[in-house]
């Protein structure tokens, strides 16, 4: 039985920065559109976590036995990120989980590993980026910041393949068109036609050799998705391989902006959002060479349905994201702290103690009484029983607003701090921050969901703080 | 299981306190010496007369060194407490146990806090190691959870609120304008209140209880051996103390009106002292107005208000120095400044300062008409996690 696609999730941050906003402040720069904007309190890993989320909960019945996670800016070196992404979402202990880090061309081979591995286990793929570059750069304009889940395994009767690979072909050769040594904040690139000169022939033949090894003419693509960080070469590949005008899939780029390691999984799943069976889709990625997979899809993609298309995350989102904000929240504008000590470094023991709840936001449920209690308890707050619990996991439940204070003194990477009592449906209570909301628009009553994120990083040790935020529930 | 009091088993025969305030030429050594200086000088006492010691800090010092050292004790028996900003309250209780149960003829009860040498704003509280998932807010935000929590209990609108604990601020200012201890000595208008820089909900500056350093200090005997030392001690009725289960973070039927802690604890300290009507019996109260909308609430949970009441007799005036029930005459933490571990003292040299007729401009008449019973009300921790302490003190026997 061949592998392939069995589903996908995608996430893409609520905030948009209006390309015009840069202009405006910088007098250079911006442009047309919006591109998305990972929150303060996001990165590679909590995007990771919302878009693997994504992924399992629109196809229930696959629980994946390897996790790849492919970024370019992962959140530490030498401690597996994925590892982090891996308890979020509570997969068994004996998942193997690896990063697959450095450039987007990393993804294509996680993807590519996922799809093509022996064995019957399932393989969650996930890309994940965040992208910017200097003040007034091309990057910081062109990119967004988002993260894709893939599932890819043999498929069963309850989870069976939407897509599987036809064929693949890949170019490689070495040049210099972008490049970032750790620890800088932005990526250098060569002189734009250079990359052009490199990367087109390269395209050409991944193209070429792909559309053999899978049997087809360019001609019977349905959907063409080009995928990469040089913006012109990516433009003369999809005018110029030959592909009917109509199968071109919307790059996202003047709304989302491109996703970098993210950005061939996202188009790939805008592709499938759209398809109709027995279609084909050819994605190419240009990133230090040409990577070309052409897929096709199955009678079992009627069937499925994604937790959001990305059509549907590119018009969510809310816009008028202040450009000031925007460069705090990418480290490029360092402003005036409050009088307040410095936030602590989660203490290592503990976070082993309770990886349960820290990072998957598992509760007990009483056995005397049903109360759920989060943080787990070993004596119910209500029926006072001791030690009679059940494990119950709280992520996916939603909740309800009890009373909230917008505080303007606490420690917080983006001030003023919101935070809410919630009360969650079926019961429990948690005192949680609150993201992705607009301070004067928290009310009583209103309507939250959790989501993962990066707390803070603490000065002391460079530690980063991940737990779970609520925020309000939208459309 | 009991809480069986020990009315008018044990005495106040002198107290101190400092003024309390951003003290930068004091250490927490020369608040020490002041306080406990005054308090025996009240009492007619010198240092070696004092058998045993409770000194109160939240984390100004460490162990009993921290006053043994600074006073040269000789070999004494001190106790350091620590219990949230209830500190000094359990250091007075924990005194008045052991004079009551014999152990020691006279003890020393003394608080103290140094906030302003950190250079933060507010107050940092040290947290045990933890996993980093527990909430990071300011303590005015965690009690800000409270206005509008009422607010919608009880149908007010957020501007009715606002006048509600504008004006609670507004007479704990005009009280503590009159005492020459207070750290704010100034009225302030409702208008400048309201307008005030926000420093979480709808808690402007003013509604915050001031961060300074202080100390305050009180010397305990039995009862019966009161009137060797002074002719008017104070007598303590009642000493009421809860650890809640901290259950209202994580319990849906906690709804952010109350402090249920607070109920539990007057209910015992009002059937130790016999007071069936407080608002009625009591002279004076001197309560935790760590922030407005904490006092709201605490008119209710203490019984001074009815339910869902509080509200409509604060802008009454019935707690005003000169209504019905005057809280906090002293100013109150809003006012007289809030160093953690001597507040609960503070309140005690309040009482103290009142019933025996010694309060001067801001002396409340009930007191010369008959009434001689006083409540402190000290809480620490966090509406839904708290503790909470309540003292009645009187001038009479019986």
């Amino acid at each position: 039985m061949s592998r392939g696609v069995l589903g996908y999730g995608v996430y893409v941050p609520y905030w948009r920065l209006d390309r015009s906003a840069i202009g405006a402040a910088l007098g250079s720069g911006g442009g047309r559109g919006t591109r998305s904007v990972a929150s303060y309190d996001e990165d590679s890993t909590s995007m990771a976590v919302e878009a693997g989320r994504a992924a399992l909960g629109a196809t229930p019945g696959v629980r994946p036995d390897q996790l790849w996670l492919s970024t370019t800016v992962p959140a530490y070196a030498d401690k597996t990120n994925a590892v982090g992404v891996h308890a979020a979402l509570r997969l068994d202990h004996s998942v193997l989980a690896a990063d697959m880090a450095g450039s987007v061309r990393s993804g294509v081979a996680a993807t590519l590993a996922g799809v093509r591995q022996g064995g019957p286990g399932a393989t969650l793929v996930v890309t994940s980026d965040v992208r910017t570059g200097l003040p007034s750069s091309a990057d910081e304009r062109d990119g967004g910041d988002g993260a894709v889940a893939v599932l890819l395994g043999e498929g069963t009767p309850e989870a069976p393949v939407i897509c599987e690979l036809l064929g693949r072909a890949s170019a490689t050769t070495e040049f210099l068109d972008r490049w970032r040594t750790p620890g800088e904040p932005a990526s250098r690139t060569w002189e734009d036609r250079f990359g052009e000169h490199a990367y087109v022939p390269l395209a050409e033949a991944a193209v070429t050799d792909a559309l053999k090894a899978a049997g087809i003419t360019i001609d019977e693509v349905d959907h063409l998705v080009v995928a990469g960080l040089h913006a012109r070469a990516v433009g003369v590949v999809r005018a110029r391989i030959g592909a009917r005008k109509e199968a071109l899939v919307d790059d996202f780029v003047s709304t989302i902006g491109n996703t970098g390691a993210a950005a061939p999984n996202l188009l790939l799943a805008s592709a499938l959002d759209r398809a109709a069976p027995a279609q084909t889709i050819l994605q190419v990625v240009l990133a230090d060479g040409a990577d070309a997979l052409v897929w096709r899809t199955t009678e079992a993609l009627v069937a499925y349905r994604p937790t959001a298309t990305v059509a549907e995350l590119a018009s969510s989102g809310r816009g008028g994201l202040p450009y000031t904000d925007f460069l705090t929240w990418r480290g490029f504008l360092d402003r005036d702290p409050p009088r307040r000590p410095d936030p602590e470094r989660p203490m290592a023991p503990p976070g082993l103690r309770n990886e349960s709840w820290k990072y998957a936001f598992v509760g007990n449920r009483c056995l005397a009484c049903s109360a759920i209690t989060l943080p787990p308890q070993r004596v119910c707050p209500k029926c006072r029983t001791v030690d009679r619990f059940e494990a119950i996991p709280m992520a996916d439940r939603r909740a309800t607003i009890v009373t909230y204070t917008i505080d303007r003194l606490a420690y917080s990477p983006s001030p003023p701090l919101v935070a809410a009592i919630i009360d969650f449906d079926g019961g429990g209570r948690f005192n949680v921050e609150l993201t992705d909301c607009v301070a004067a628009e928290v009310a009583i009553g209103q309507r939250v969901e959790m989501t993962f994120r990066r707390l803070y990083t603490s000065p002391l040790g460079t530690v980063h703080n991940y737990f779970w935020k609520a925020r309000p529930i939208r459309g | 299981m009991a809480s069986n009091g020990i009315r008018d088993r044990v005495a106040i025969i002198g107290m101190g306190c400092t003024p309390f305030g951003e003290h930068w030429d004091q250490s927490v050594d020369d608040l020490l010496l002041s306080s406990s200086a005054d308090a025996l000088a009240s009492a007619g006492l010198g240092i070696d007369d004092v058998d045993a010691f409770w000194v109160g800090t939240m984390g100004s010092g460490v162990s009993g060194l921290t006053l043994s050292r600074p006073l040269q004790l000789d070999y004494k028996p001190v106790t350091r407490i620590e219990n949230y900003c209830a500190t000094g309250s359990e250091a007075f209780r924990n005194a008045c146990y052991a004079i009551a149960s014999g152990a020691y003829d006279t003890a020393m009860a003394i608080g103290v806090e140094k906030l302003k040498d950190s250079g933060y704003s507010g107050l940092v509280t040290p947290n045990p190691t933890n996993d980093g998932s527990a909430i990071g807010i300011a303590a005015p935000a965690a009690f800000s959870y409270l206005a509008p929590a009422y607010a919608n209990r009880y149908g007010l609108d957020a501007q009715e609120l606002k006048d509600v604990i504008t004006r609670i601020a507004w007479k704990n200012h005009k009280n503590g304008a009159l005492n020459a201890r207070a750290q704010f000595r100034k009225e302030v208008s409702c208008e400048t209140i309201a307008a005030a820089p926000l420093v979480a909900g709808q808690l402007g500056v003013f509604d915050c209880s001031g961060v300074s350093d202080g100390s305050a200090a009180a010397i305990i005997v039995r009862a019966e051996d009161a009137h060797r030392y002074c002719p008017n001690p104070l007598y303590v009725k009642a000493l009421s103390f809860v650890a809640g289960p901290a259950s209202g973070p994580i319990d849906p039927d906690y709804d952010y009106t109350t402090f249920l802690e607070v109920v539990r604890s007057a209910e015992d300290a009002y059937r130790q002292a016999g007071v069936t009507n407080p608002r009625a019996q009591l002279a004076m109260a001197e309560v935790h107005d760590c922030f407005t909308p904490t006092e709201l609430v605490l008119m209710e949970d203490l019984g001074f208000s009815e339910r869902g009441l509080g509200w409509k007799d604060v802008l009454a005036g019935v707690f005003d120095l000169d209504g019905e029930l005057p809280v906090n005459p002293d100013g109150g933490l809003k006012s007289f400044g809030h160093p953690i571990g001597a507040s609960g003292l503070r309140m005690l040299f309040e009482c103290w300062m009142q019933l025996r007729g010694e309060a001067g401009a801001r002396q409340i008449p009930s007191v010369a008409a008959g009434k001689n019973l006083a409540l402190t009300h000290n809480l620490g921790g966090r509406p839904g996690a708290c503790v909470s302490f309540v003292a009645i003190v009187g001038s009479e026997l019986g």
